[in-house]
């Protein structure tokens, strides 16, 4: 099996054992895949490339073709030990509704976003102007998913207007941890475990 | 490319017990005829039961008794294929109502004449009922998987519901759990062809020669119709004439499109009862699995270990995407193991039977575990 993405890596060195998974946004369902086989987790998934979700059921696992906006008022209240949205939430229409619905279907929620607020991305815009591209957001600003850009802190902020609680923080650059301090500046990804 | 033919065996039980039937009658002397490819393991665990659709048969691999045509589904059953016929045994059975073997309408009553429309009236449920009969006969507890398309999958979701201890898994696809008042309707255009047709005499027909052709036929363009996408036909057709560079100002088969249904229709009547299209028509038409248990179809999947896959597809205005939905989420609801994909492809309803190479990955896919 092929290493996982740093951020998945750190979601799936704490998930609880044997627990039951809804990723949201699975893509190939790397991170499912590692549960299931490392941590006999009930795994399941969402995703709404119709060929992600192909290869997919093709590794076995359970995944709905489906829209993190729309289609997970289909599942019912704390039906998952946890939900995860990796590198998905900036692309939803309304990130903050999707984070209630995480915390429904979803007794804790783990979130993973790129933080827009890296120091790059500062620089891309107060030196060119410009909206960045870089090594970790590779695509132009009119043709990325990304429709909601967010900072580690925007995030932290809608986290206390939402009166959630941190159970977890974890912030990346690269596959480097950096401290919480800094991570406003210099994570490029950041992972949050929530709880209501 | 040639490939050597499949090594099919044909069987025909007879159920040692009548088939009690959902319309409330029980129906004695029950033929069931099946084929079957692989070996079956030694503790019988490998048996994967296919569903065929409504005017399928059951050589899903092996050439067409009437027409002499590949298999229906020979791209996805065989060494090496999808089903792969090397690691699984593949059984598919002509269902009750049939006319490839199984009890159907042309069968023989008790008194030696065909029932005709003394046939009773069954359901999907009953088909099933028919084939468990089958597995029972093999010595089969529970199957690797059950699989279907269209009618199959009606079949399959019945399977799942009502006998949740045999099989471990269920593939559905292009299906629906309930018919709608559009798939009744067609289906009612069809039926109300062959009663119209003089040589139907109220299904007295055999032995009288050519039954109800032009009825049936009639019945098998409209339904053809349904099998297809707008888009698929546009392409395949469009507005192109047959044989001919003018139009000829009469009722002649002018278009292509015209002459193709002509074709579709009359080839069908040659290897098809009408009656038997009546009965497994509404047997589809009956078909309401969340009826069958309260009105909540999630409560048809409490008793369910299996893992489900559905598949639609996106040109499918038959059963479409939403259907398939619905019972995926249903699954959901029930705390079943359930996958869902809606694939694109260009050929409507009757997709699941041509080449998507897409859903063939999903299919090796999720019977390989």
């Amino acid at each position: 099996m092929s290493a996982l993405r740093p951020d998945l890596a750190v979601i799936a060195a704490n998930v609880a054992p044997g627990s039951r998974v809804l990723d949201i946004g699975c893509g190939d369902g790397a991170l499912l895949a590692a549960l299931r086989d490392g941590k006999q987790v009930d795994a399941r998934g969402m995703e709404l490339d119709p060929h992600d979700v192909a290869e997919c059921v093709a590794k076995g696992l359970s995944v709905m073709q489906g829209d993190a906006d729309t289609d997970l008022v289909d599942y019912p209240d704390a039906a998952f030990d946890y939900a995860i949205l990796s590198q998905t939430l900036q692309t939803t229409k309304r990130p903050d509704k999707v984070l209630d619905e995480l915390l429904r279907v979803g007794r804790k929620a783990f979130v993973s976003f790129p933080n827009f607020g890296h120091w790059r991305v500062r620089a891309s815009l107060l030196w060119h102007g410009r909206m960045p591209v870089t090594r970790l957001l590779p695509v132009a600003w009119y043709e990325t998913p990304n429709i909601h850009h967010v900072t580690v802190s925007d995030f932290r902020d809608l986290v206390a207007a939402k009166h959630l609680t941190v159970e977890g923080a974890w912030f990346l650059s690269g596959d480097k941890r950096i401290s919480d301090a800094a991570a406003s500046w210099r994570a490029e990804h950041a992972v949050f475990l929530l709880s209501r | 490319m040639v490939e050597p033919a499949l090594h099919a065996q044909s069987h025909v039980l007879e159920l040692a017990q009548p088939l009690a039937l959902d319309g409330g009658q029980q129906l004695g002397g029950v033929r069931v005829a099946y084929e079957t490819y692989g070996q079956l393991d030694a503790v019988r665990s490998n048996a994967v039961m296919i569903f065929h659709a409504l005017t399928g048969d059951q050589c899903v691999a092996s050439p067409h008794p009437i027409t002499g045509k590949p298999g229906w589904w020979v791209r996805m059953v065989g060494p090496g294929k999808p089903i792969d016929t090397d690691r699984f045994f593949v059984i598919c059975a002509n269902v009750l109502g049939g006319c490839y073997g199984s009890t159907g309408p042309a069968s023989a009553g008790p008194d030696g004449e065909p029932y005709a429309m003394r046939f009773p009236v069954i359901t999907i449920r009953d088909m099933v009922r028919a084939q468990v009969g089958v597995l029972d006969a093999l010595g089969i507890e529970q199957l690797h998987a059950v699989v279907g398309g269209s009618m199959g999958g009606m079949q399959a979701l019945s399977f799942a519901a009502n006998w949740p201890e045999r099989t471990r898994a269920a593939l559905v696809i292009a299906s629906t759990a309930r018919h709608s008042a559009q798939n009744i309707a067609f289906h009612e255009v069809g039926r109300q062809a062959i009663m119209a047709d003089p040589k139907w005499k109220g299904g007295d027909y055999y032995g009288s020669g050519k039954g109800p052709e032009k009825g049936l036929s009639v019945a098998r363009m409209a339904a053809h119709i349904t099998y297809l996408s707008e888009e698929g036909m546009h392409e395949k057709f469009g507005r192109k004439l047959q044989d001919r560079t003018e139009k000829t100002f009469g009722f002649d088969a002018d278009f292509q499109v015209e002459s193709y249904l002509r074709h579709q229709g009359l080839s069908f009547t040659d290897r098809f009862d009408a009656n038997s299209y009546l009965y497994i028509t509404r047997a589809m038409d009956y078909f309401d699995l969340a009826e069958e248990h309260g009105g909540r179809l999630a409560d048809a999947f409490r008793a369910s270990k299996a893992r489900f896959c559905l598949v639609s597809f996106d040109t499918d205005w038959l059963y479409p995407t939403a259907e398939s939905r619905t019972i995926a989420h249903a699954l959901n609801a029930a705390g079943a193991p359930v996958s869902f994909v809606e694939l694109s492809a260009p050929f409507g309803h009757d997709s699941f039977l041509l080449d998507v190479p897409a859903l063939d990955r999903v299919i090796e896919g999720f019977l390989k575990q």
